[in-house]
């Protein structure tokens, strides 16, 4: 959908917009702008290794406390039928996608948070509830949600999920990294779940060495992309695959960070406040000058 | 003639219709606080935002801009002639902004932390912005409409049986307050007007953070100042409606010369906008996609056409502004023509990566939002009845403007 021609627009409508409101655009400062650290971690998911067992679905609901059925129940390929999405009952799913060259085999694709460098849930939270951490986690804090669900509206990944159901306490629903496994030096659910070794947990730099490393090694097995080391600046979980990352209903998104455009365009009318300072300033000189002014215009028409 | 307090009857059969909406929105609104929003909205996690967020919130932001384009027109430019509309604008944006609240407090799911914002910042959130922005300005409205309290009670306090006393007392501190808010008044109705640009425009930004999840017809970097212009040009208009309503209403002889002459400044407010959305459109190259029929290409040009073009041609004509239903029809027509843009630019644009379902609201929102609008109205009602809010036309004895800069 973003074209060159339309990155292009999307500068030169900054630029009027600001214009509009007196002043120079500012270059975007996307999300908390030192946050990020070197060190901060990551997982690299094959989808050419992933068997579809959906034990990472299981283990997840264990590591969150959620209702969890038997891991039996896991083997049934049914649910993969249909296209799910991760929701409030279940942070990460696992999706089927038939492959033209080889029905036999298809391709599964585990989906939950990206936890993107520059997120747009961070960016756009009211209250500052959603936060990016030095080691890559995009964490939702309850004690200041307000349940407003702009994060919602702004992921480019339609992951947060909401409790609708909930009269009290409904709460933002999505991938926590397993923060909490992590603390006490545990993997993530998933990534200890999975029985083939298609999740690798590790710092993220290290995870895109590792890919290219994968790629340059089996070109016939990989498609040469990396999905999530430039995708809306970059997130923490990274996909390969062997074909295009449309056909397995990954979005197709720009480099920039996802915020973008919104966080210059809210920085450039509030700049150190002078925009409604001087509109404030104008107004009143208007104000001022008109003060003896005592039409009496309304003629008959 | 002084805007007075009119002398009607409270119940008339509209309004026992209006009090059946209200009944009915809060029946509904019951059910939200007993079940949750998933139990009478068909908001889901696909579409997080529906019709009370467009019309409630957004649609409602727009349409009460009658209140600051009334105030920089009646005190900022000090075009005296057209108080008679300020009040009853001020009066409208005043219950507008109300709903505004009402309206985001229900769509939260956490109402009672409504007031989280206040001390949990997050600068770079258009929301925060639109919030903050929201709450300030219905504070600076109420400031605004105080005077028209004193106003009403000033000389005629009469406190019920034993507290007959503090009538003397009551008096004189209204007397004060009046005098304060006499020499104060011009720095809240320029704020008001300053922050009602900002989060008009800031009300737009809210969906260019949805990046490519929002249809290209409507997706552009200048929706800020799309809402902006938009919600410029629709507040004389607005204006306009409702005055002619009130009008039919309660069977007072038409404003029309004063509506009429801001039915010829509509134009150029009108004209400005409807550059911006079609030079927007083409620079965009976004016009092909009005090449297929589809919800969306419909819904825009449904917008464009009716809500603006052919008002804009309306009002550039002379017998138009001379007749009262003429004007009311090209008023409407501008005013439906924002709401459709609200609701297209919070609704029907919203198109999420993985939808499997469309997103249409169910009976409870539309109760909903029916309800509170019916409220608006009585509410409306009420305060014109007991409060000096709508002038009787009388051009030779126009009111002098109560403020002004002092020095």
């Amino acid at each position: 959908m973003k074209s060159p021609s339309r990155r292009s627009f999307l500068k030169a409508g900054t630029a009027i917009t600001a214009a509009a409101a007196g002043l120079t655009p500012r270059v975007a400062q996307a999300g908390p702008a030192n946050i990020l650290s070197p060190d901060r971690l990551g997982v690299l998911v094959d989808t050419t290794v992933c068997i579809g067992c959906r034990n990472c679905e299981w283990a997840c609901k264990i590591a969150h406390d959620m209702p969890t059925p038997p891991l039996e129940t896991y083997e049934d390929a049914a649910p993969m039928q249909e296209m799910r999405r991760p929701d409030e009952t279940a942070l990460t799913v696992v999706n089927k996608y038939d492959h033209p060259a080889r029905p036999d085999l298809p391709t599964t694709v585990k989906v939950q948070c990206m936890h993107c460098d520059h997120p747009a849930c961070v960016s756009a939270c009211i209250v500052g509830a959603i936060s990016k951490q030095a080691d890559g986690a995009v964490l939702w804090d309850t004690d200041m949600c307000i349940g407003c669900r702009y994060c919602m509206v702004a992921c480019p990944f339609q992951i947060p999920a909401f409790e609708y159901h909930k009269a009290i306490q409904p709460r933002i629903m999505k991938c926590d990294f397993c923060t909490d496994r992590r603390k006490e030096g545990k993997l993530p659910g998933c990534v200890e779940a999975c029985p083939v070794e298609a999740l690798t947990f590790g710092p993220r730099e290290e995870l895109v060495r590792v890919a290219r490393d994968k790629i340059r090694r089996n070109p016939d097995r990989y498609l040469d992309h990396i999905y999530g080391e430039r995708e809306v600046g970059g997130t923490s979980w990274m996909y390969l695959a062997d074909r295009k990352f449309e056909e397995l209903a990954f979005p197709k998104l720009a480099q920039d960070p996802a915020p973008g455009v919104s966080e210059s365009i809210q920085h450039g009318i509030f700049a150190y406040f002078v925009p409604p300072v001087s509109l404030y300033a104008l107004l009143g000189a208007v104000m001022w000058t008109t003060r003896h002014k005592h039409d009496d215009e309304v003629e008959l028409l | 003639m002084r805007p007075q307090p009119l002398d009607r009857k409270f119940l008339t059969p509209g309004v026992i219709v209006l009090l059946l909406l209200a009944a009915n929105g809060l029946a509904w609104l019951a059910g939200r606080f007993l079940f949750g929003i998933g139990a009478v909205t068909n908001l889901n996690n696909q579409y997080p935002w529906g019709i009370w967020i467009g019309i409630d919130v957004a649609a409602g932001v727009a349409l009460a801009a009658g209140g600051f384009t009334t105030a920089a027109l009646g005190h900022v430019m000090h075009r005296e002639a057209y108080h008679v509309v300020v009040r009853p604008a001020l009066l409208t944006a005043m219950l507008g902004y109300t709903m505004v609240a009402v309206g985001v407090s229900i769509d939260i799911g956490r109402y009672y932390y409504i007031w989280h914002p206040l001390i949990m910042w997050n600068g770079s959130s258009a929301l925060f912005e639109v919030g903050m922005c929201v709450m300030i300005y219905m504070t600076v409205l109420y400031i605004e409409f105080l005077p028209i309290v004193t106003e009403r009670f000033i000389g005629r306090v009469n406190l019920p049986g034993p507290l007959a006393g503090l009538n003397a007392p009551v008096d004189r501190l209204l007397r004060l307050l009046d005098r304060t808010l006499d020499r104060t008044m011009f720095v809240f109705i320029i704020m008001g007007v300053v922050l009602s640009t900002l989060h008009q425009s800031s009300l737009g930004t809210l969906m260019i953070i949805a990046g490519p999840k929002m249809h290209p017809l409507w997706q552009t970097p200048i929706l800020p100042l799309l809402f902006l212009l938009s919600a410029v040009a629709v507040g004389f208009p607005m204006v306009i409606f409702e005055s002619l309503i009130a009008s039919r209403s309660f069977g007072l002889k038409p404003e029309m010369p004063v509506l009429g002459r801001l039915g010829r400044m509509v134009v150029p407010l009108l004209g400005i906008y409807l550059a911006f959305k079609l030079g927007d459109l083409f620079i965009r190259e976004a016009f092909v996609h009005l090449k297929t029929v589809t919800v969306e290409s419909v819904m825009y040009v449904v917008e464009i056409l009716f809500g603006i073009v052919v008002p804009l041609r309306m009002f550039m004509t002379r017998s138009v502004q001379k007749s009262p239903l003429l004007l009311f029809v090209a008023a409407a027509l501008v005013v439906g023509g924002v709401l459709l843009n609200r609701i297209n630019n919070f609704v029907v644009a919203y198109t999420p990566p993985y939808a499997t379902e469309a997103y249409f609201p169910s009976i409870g929102e539309i109760s909903v939002t029916v309800g509170f609008i019916a409220i608006l109205v009585l509410l409306y009602r009420v305060i014109v009845l007991n409060f000096p809010v709508i002038g009787l036309p009388d051009r030779t004895l126009m009111p002098a403007s109560k403020y002004s800069v002092r020095g």
